[in-house]
């Protein structure tokens, strides 16, 4: 075990995977000379040279689709996105070309890229550089979608993004990038589309994504001291989604609260409350909850953003609500 | 830099108007020292000309689109600082109510139509605006300003082939800074002057030096009058550097990789202190103008910390206004 940041697990998780294959080219914006906006990539190019860590100029629509290019023809692009919002610049690329290029061929051929994109409010960033787009890009058949965790968990899960040979959209937060978090000295790559419960309890399951597995974590904790037992789930993968883990969690609890960042309209929420009904009706004691971020752009100022962030009280009151 | 051409009064307005874009965001980089604001800011210390010069040469109904650079632009064009602090401390008496911060202010009453966090996304919408004025023959122009940076986005390319087949009046600035964050621009791009981009489109491309406002001033007045007689759009490149890091907090240590004296010898070419000792040196004014200037100017920038400070943080309920109409 060791104590690292989200950013250096991350930075690990590509140097690791570069060393075992040369194929592994890494694009963006700022990531080689600095290592990147939030510190993903130090060392890097010094280790590997400017042909496999490029700094690109702001021209995502095309270096997104350079990626789609190089991945259909054999290397495995990873390539960072500065900030999630900016996957809506180059979303032709994503959309149209990347998460559909090995259907519409007839399974001709892979596209093993992944877009590597922070989410996420708490910075007084305002509205174009502080959303989740976690939940939109899961609409879209062909793409993977992973919302990792803690450090270690995304250390693991980007090793697996990196060798899937599907297009992969990784997630990461923001807020954690410098956090401290205990990893251990060899991380596995954990497989896609399998839930992890994180913390076992009776009275009300949360599953989560990203930070808010963290939040609710914390959440748990303080209800514990309550009398009331959490059981919280790190959902790990929107796209492959692992229902039968919920599915069971909730047979056992018999509430379900949905924690994803993203807008409450249409969201993971909607899609795993609404599978719940379908699969686990007669198990449910309460409607289903969700926390998210309300309808509404993430404002600027700290007076307006703070109140509207997912927060653990927002998850503890929530819990309280429909336990009570 | 040619003073002789300009009257006193002409020249003294624009070293008063960059004199206050240079104090306005050394009291920014103030706040942010002190934690007081929330977020980030990209100052625009050292391009004071570009925004200075160009704005002179418009009209006061015409329309700028701004960036993530945005306060010089905006102070060029004569809005209200005490509402621009108070935004970007992110307090209800701000431009946007506290919504927007440094990197969105909008003004529309001067015509600002927003600066903008997305790298190239102000500039088809500045496109936009000269589409409306030529269609509604209202004698209008739009300037688009944009980084090096941006110019690699699609939009600019898009936007400036639209408005070229048009004859959109419409100005693209470019704010060639060398830099987009911690990216060489000459790294990134294999044409030395990006104003060439021009010919590309079937229009001219001026390139200025954008450390001097008469310059700048002198192709933005030309450029808008192309404009406003109905013979379309003109890219003006003005080589420029900012002082400060990409935004306040980045200790900008990628800039020594070419030339270990690079930010040095651009500040040795400061657009406010440049203008000043031309001015001096020509005895078109006393050093009494200027104190008299700096003493107004600071008294102003006073007011606004003071008005923003003061200014309360907009109530919680305000969250959900304005999502729709
Ligand atoms: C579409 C998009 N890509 C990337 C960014 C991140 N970003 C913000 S400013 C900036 C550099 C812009 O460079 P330039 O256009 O030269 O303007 P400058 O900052 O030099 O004034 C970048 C990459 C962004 N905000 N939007
Ligand atoms: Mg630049």
């Amino acid at each position: 075990m060791k104590e690292i940041t989200y950013a250096q697990a991350i930075c690990e998780a590509l140097d690791e995977e570069m060393e075992r294959d040369e194929n592994i080219v890494l694009l963006g914006e700022d990531i080689s000379f600095i290592g990147g906006n939030f510190k993903t990539s130090v060392g890097l190019l010094e280790k590997y040279g400017d042909m496999r860590v490029k700094d690109t100029p702001i021209s995502e629509a095309g270096f997104v689709g350079m990626g789609v290019g190089m991945a259909l023809t054999g290397l495995r692009p990873v390539i960072e996105l500065m900030f999630s919002d900016f996957l809506l610049v180059a979303a032709d690329q994503v959309i149209n070309q990347a998460a559909k290029i090995r259907y519409m061929s007839g399974g001709q051929v892979n596209v093993p890229m992944v877009i590597r994109a922070p989410i996420g409010a708490g910075r007084s960033s305002a509205a174009q550089h502080s959303q989740s787009m976690q939940a939109m890009v899961s609409q879209f058949p062909g793409l993977i979608v992973v919302v990792p965790s803690t450090a270690q968990e995304a250390k693991g899960l980007l090793k697996t993004a990196i060798r899937d040979n599907n297009p992969v959209l990784f997630f990461e937060h923001k807020m954690e990038y410098n956090k401290k978090f205990l990893v251990d000295d060899v991380v596995e790559p954990i497989p896609f589309g399998k839930a992890n419960v994180v913390r076992e309890g009776k009275d009300i399951t949360i599953v989560a994504t990203s930070s808010l597995v963290m939040k609710s974590q914390e959440a748990a904790e303080k209800l514990e001291k309550e009398g009331i037992s959490v059981e919280v789930i790190d959902l790990r993968t929107i796209v492959p989604l692992d229902i039968d883990t919920v599915v069971e969690s909730v047979k056992k609890t018999g509430k379900l609260i949905v924690a994803d960042e993203a807008h409450e309209r249409c969201g993971v929420g909607a899609e795993i409350g609404f599978q719940i009904m379908e699969k686990a009706f007669y198990y449910l004691d309460a409607p289903v909850g969700r926390v998210n971020t309300p309808n509404v752009p993430l404002p600027f100022s700290p007076a307006l953003e703070f109140p509207i962030i997912p927060s653990v009280d927002r998850i503890y009151k929530k819990v309280v609500e429909m336990v009570k | 830099m040619n003073v002789k051409t300009y009257s006193k009064d002409q020249l003294l307005a624009w070293y008063e108007t960059m004199y206050k874009m240079r104090r306005f965001e050394e009291e920014v980089f103030e706040f942010y020292k002190q934690g007081l604001m929330p977020g980030l800011a990209h100052l625009y210390m050292g391009e004071e000309a570009v925004a200075t010069g160009v704005c002179a040469a418009l009209n006061d109904s015409d329309f700028i689109g701004s960036t993530h650079r945005g306060h010089g632009h905006l102070i060029a064009r004569g809005a209200d600082i005490k509402r621009m602090m108070a935004e970007i401390l992110g307090k209800v008496d701000g431009y946007c109510r506290g919504k927007g911060g440094s990197m969105h202010i909008m003004a529309m009453d001067k015509g600002i139509l927003g600066a903008n966090g997305i790298v190239g996304g102000g500039i088809p919408i500045a496109t936009g605006a000269a589409y409306m004025a030529k269609y509604k023959k209202t004698g209008q122009v739009a300037v688009s300003f944009f980084g090096d940076g941006a110019s690699n986005e699609g939009t600019f390319h898009e936007s400036i082939n639209m408005a070229a087949a048009w004859d959109l009046p419409v100005i693209y600035v470019l704010e060639n800074n060398l830099y987009g964050i911690s990216v060489d621009i000459r790294d990134v791009t294999n044409t030395p002057n990006l104003a060439d981009r021009a010919i590309g489109y079937g229009i001219p491309g001026v390139i200025v030096d954008g450390m001097d406002v008469t310059e700048v001033y002198e192709a933005a007045k030309a450029a808008i009058e192309r404009a406003r007689s109905g013979a379309g759009p003109t890219l003006i490149e003005c080589k420029t550097y900012r002082w400060q890091g990409h935004h306040v907090g980045d200790p900008a240590t990628y800039r020594k990789r070419k030339s270990e004296t690079e930010k040095e010898d651009w500040m040795a070419k400061c657009p406010i202190d440049c203008l000043k000792a031309e001015m001096l040196s020509t005895k078109k004014a006393k050093a009494s103008d200027f104190e008299a200037i700096e003493t107004a100017v600071n008294k102003e920038i006073e007011e606004s910390v003071n008005f923003a400070k003061e200014s309360p943080y907009p109530d919680v309920s305000e969250v959900f206004h304005d999502i729709y109409v």
